[in-house]
């Protein structure tokens, strides 16, 4: 029975990743394209976040601020005529090396205080950002930022950035690669260190986890991809301001992983696509949106805190039990 | 000699839960820690495996001193717990329990397990066999996938034996093992105390309250009371012991 | 010289402002472990009550700052009751998540009702005074005679009232006070009463003196937290000094450094010490 549920999910990914390889051809619609691709690189984000918060179980409000690392490395470097290419690998591990600075003195204190000094590392981040104008370039920003330069295939030959299905598929691979090492993270005794933390630091502790490499790990790694996704975002929208690294920003994925269900893989993803697109629909509540999605945030933390895949997969162990009862009362019935 | 205790002290703001307690625990055998309420049991076992600091003494495991050592790097070193109010992981299944117990006997680590390097795999069977293994030897095997938190008391108390035994380790503590267990219950959980020693040579130090459970099973034990060590001796030495029956208050155990 | 004073006493009011907002927090963090992260929203609410009676019914600033003070009370208790009540036996971090949604539909229902541009509360001191060529102005020594009026009541509140002492008992011992009969809920509500109540009374204070806005509460929040883990949890002195120091070393660093960053000092200063003492600068270690 476990078997049969292990084969119906790798049919249901495959299913998954061919519709996301034919997408393009399915939407004309430019605007719709680019919440499709905004969709992908927030996916990144709430996935990174979701291995923090999800799976370990701490707090992190900083992790706009790593993705505003990776995009202003990526706009500095680019503009300095280093190649994309080499910049985003370098700006994401220097948003993991930050992470491991951070991460080394605030994880060791309790859960509370290192979300407070996250925070505080975050809102540090943009007042910088902000003010730091012969670098940064204040809150004006960066503008003219390059595309990725065109990559070449043997075989096919240049592929160049220029078109909205190049920068979907650029970021499609992207998330792809984050999906598929948080996968690898999460389903193995490594991952299940990362829930035991979560779970009973105590008791991890005592059965051999070291919780406090773990998080820093969990951390490390969560922060490469937040500055991953920066960086890609960074390159394909051009410009960049402080406000790419606000709180603001911290806190609208942290809704989009609650209510898509953290602590699953397909939770992010799902907030972070349905998210901002009923966000987008409800435009003309204006104010009232984020009042909405502030009362939203305090009922599903206290009533659904496993999300919308959470009460799906509740729904689904339901139906399952029904059935197996189902069928156990007729073989007793029968037998 | 396993594991020697020397002169462990431990205050709380002020008042002493432990005054110079020192003894030994001998290779392959069950050792009990009895005493009353409050005696400092359970702050011992606190001390021992590190997840409190001492505020005076030594440990030492296999002649190499512990005292300082953070908690997981004694449970690396051999040093496996249960806890008196019974710790799972209960937002976990219970084959998820049994391999976190486990984990620390794998070598894989994080470059391995996102590359699916050999070794890794090669831990994802041994785990997956000594899951299989422990399952079966506390006879949880049906409940396998079962989350922890639909277990009975009885099957979360052989869950957590099981975990403190798969990752096959030099001495166990068990805190209170029957604490809250009805008569059968506590045979059982005694006879796989029992099993456990006689199949992989364990060594075991247990804490417990009922003495006629104890003075059946341990070959050796230690009575504290007020934090220090009162007694030491075989069932027979303590159970005639004057001091010890005064520590009860007159429960004077016929032999 | 004198520029080291102005800045010296400009730092002791804006010190007086984060002593009290600390203070309140450091009652609900340290006492009830509900980390209010809404705490400085419901200050900037505080600040907004008072500039809606006094503009829209005419109110003086008293009137208008007692009101405030009351209604915000009210607040608090609604705010405990809805948003961490029912997390109470769940890890910390879902009372952390819940706060982020307290504070967005209050900046956000702030933002509804008023606007996002600053508003002005008429300033009903105007005068100012000069001593040892300091300026000197009716409001701000206000500010500062009325925190060190506020601290002190408190103090009386918490060590010589039955209420202040039953509060005291749920810090040392939640369980030991529910046996003898405390009411834990009650005293949680009462807390979070005097919390906001207290920050209330801190923003209609300061709010004659800068803009009011939807944001005012944001980064003073954060600061309170800082404060109130550097001096301890549950402290009210280590919040009390902490709020003074922080508020002379923005002063003087915004004089003597840098305007821009000075923001910056309590957030870096957070990071620093917790790297060097995980507990906090005067913290219990959590056993």
């Amino acid at each position: 029975m476990a078997v049969k549920g292990f084969l119906r999910e790798k049919s249901l990914y495959l299913l998954l990743v061919v519709f996301a390889l034919v997408l393009p051809f399915l939407i004309t619609d430019r605007y719709v394209f680019q919440i499709v691709i905004m969709g992908c690189l927030f996916s990144i984000c709430t996935l990174s976040m979701n291995l923090i918060l999800g799976y370990t179980g701490q707090v992190s409000l900083a992790h706009a601020g790593f993705f505003g690392i990776g995009s202003y490395s990526v706009a500095l470097m680019t503009k300095e005529g280093v190649s994309f290419w080499l910049a985003l690998p370098l700006a994401s591990l220097l948003a993991a090396a930050t992470g491991l600075l951070i991460g080394l003195p605030t994880l060791r204190t309790r859960g509370s205080y290192f979300a407070i000094a996250t925070l505080c590392f975050g809102v540090i981040i943009s007042v910088v950002a902000g003010n730091w104008i012969e670098v940064t370039g204040g809150y004006t920003g960066i503008v003219g930022i390059a595309l990725p330069s065109p990559l070449f295939f043997p075989g096919i030959g240049p592929i160049s950035f220029q078109t909205m299905v190049a920068q979907y598929y650029l970021v499609l691979a992207f998330l792809l690669l984050t999906l598929l090492v948080m996968h690898r993270l999460v389903y193995s005794l490594f991952g299940l260190g990362f829930m035991a933390i979560r779970n009973n630091e105590i008791l991890a502790e005592a059965v051999g986890v070291n919780t406090f490499a773990g998080k820093l790990l969990s951390f490390v790694v969560a922060n490469f991809f937040a500055g991953l996704a920066g960086g890609i975002y960074a390159s394909l929208i051009g410009s960049i301001s402080p406000s790419t690294a606000s709180i603001d920003l911290t806190f609208n994925w942290l809704i989009y992983l609650l209510l898509g269900g953290a602590a699953t893989l397909a939770g992010p993803i799902l907030g972070a696509f349905v998210i901002p697109v009923i966000l987008d629909q409800i435009q003309f509540l204006q104010g009232y949106r984020m009042i909405i999605f502030g009362i939203l945030l305090i009922v599903v933390i206290i009533y659904f805190p496993r999300g919308i895949m959470g009460a799906i997969s509740d729904l689904v162990r339901r139906a399952r039990a029904c059935y197996e009862r189902g069928k156990g009362m007729k073989r007793a019935a029968a037998g | 000699m396993l594991l020697q205790v020397e002169n462990l002290t431990k205050h709380f703001a002020g008042l002493a839960a432990l005054s110079a307690v020192s003894f030994e625990v001998r290779e392959s055998e069950i050792l009990a820690i009895v005493g009353p309420n409050g005696a400092g049991k359970s702050v011992l076992f606190g001390l021992i495996s590190g997840l409190l600091r001492a505020t005076s003494g030594r440990i030492f495991l296999q002649d190499e001193e512990i005292t300082g050592l953070k908690p997981h790097l004694r449970a690396c070193k051999g040093i496996a717990r249960t806890f008196q109010t019974t710790a799972l992981f209960d937002q976990l299944r219970v084959v998820d329990n049994l391999a976190l117990g486990y984990r620390l006997r794998t070598k894989s680590g994080f470059w391995a397990t996102l590359f699916h390097s050999p070794g890794w795999n090669k831990d994802k069977t041994k785990t997956t066999e000594r899951v299989e293994e422990t399952l079966d030897f506390i006879g949880l095997t049906e409940k396998a996938f079962h989350s922890v938190s639909v277990l009975s008391q009885l099957e979360q108390r052989r869950l957590s034996i099981g975990m403190a035994i798969i990752g096959e380790p030099q001495i166990v503590l068990l805190d209170e093992p029957t604490g809250g267990l009805v008569l059968q219950e506590t045979e059982l959980i005694t006879d796989l105390i029992r099993k456990i020693h006689q199949a992989y040579g364990i060594t075991v130090c247990l804490i417990e309250h009922k003495m006629r459970m104890v003075m059946g099973l341990a070959e050796r034990i230690i009575v504290l009371n007020f934090g220090r060590v009162i007694a030491e001796g075989t069932p027979m030495d303590i159970g005639g012991n004057p001091q010890v029956v005064e520590a009860y208050l007159g429960e004077k155990y016929v032999a | 010289m004198q520029l080291f004073l102005q800045q010296i006493f400009n730092g002791v009011m804006i010190g007086s402002t984060y002593a009290i907002v600390a203070l309140g927090l450091t009652l609900v963090f340290g006492i009830l472990n509900i980390p209010n992260f809404a705490h400085g929203h419901l200050y900037m609410l505080g600040a907004y009550l008072c500039f809606f009676l006094m503009n829209q019914y005419g109110f003086g600033y008293w009137i208008s700052l007692v009101f405030s003070v009351v209604i915000m009370a009210m607040m608090g208790m609604l705010v405990e009751r809805l948003v961490y009540r029912p997390l109470q036996d769940r890890p910390q971090m879902s009372s952390f998540i819940s706060a982020i949604g307290a504070l967005i539909i209050l900046e956000n229902g702030v933002i509804v009702i008023w606007g996002p541009q600053g508003r002005r509360i008429p300033n009903p001191y105007p005068g100012i005074v000069k001593l040892l060529g300091i300026t000197m102005s009716y409001q701000r020594l206000l500010v500062i005679v009325s925190a060190i009026a506020l601290i002190i009541m408190l103090q009386i509140f918490i060590k010589k009232t039955t209420a202040g002492m039953t509060i005291e008992a749920v810090a040392q011992n939640r369980e030991g006070a529910m046996l003898v009969g405390i009411n834990v809920n009650r005293v949680s509500s009462i807390t979070f009463a005097i919390s906001a109540a207290t920050a209330a009374a801190a923003a209609c204070l300061v709010a004659p003196i800068f803009m009011i806005s939807p944001t005012m509460g944001a980064f003073l929040g954060m600061k309170a937290f800082a404060i109130v883990i550097l001096g301890g949890l549950g402290s009210i002195s280590g919040a009390i000094m902490g709020g003074y120091i922080l508020g002379l070393l923005e002063a003087l660093g915004g004089g003597y450094l840098s305007a821009a960053y000075k923001d910056v000092y309590a957030f870096g200063a957070l990071i620093l010490i917790l790297a060097i003492r995980p507990t906090g600068l005067f913290g219990r270690e959590v056993s």
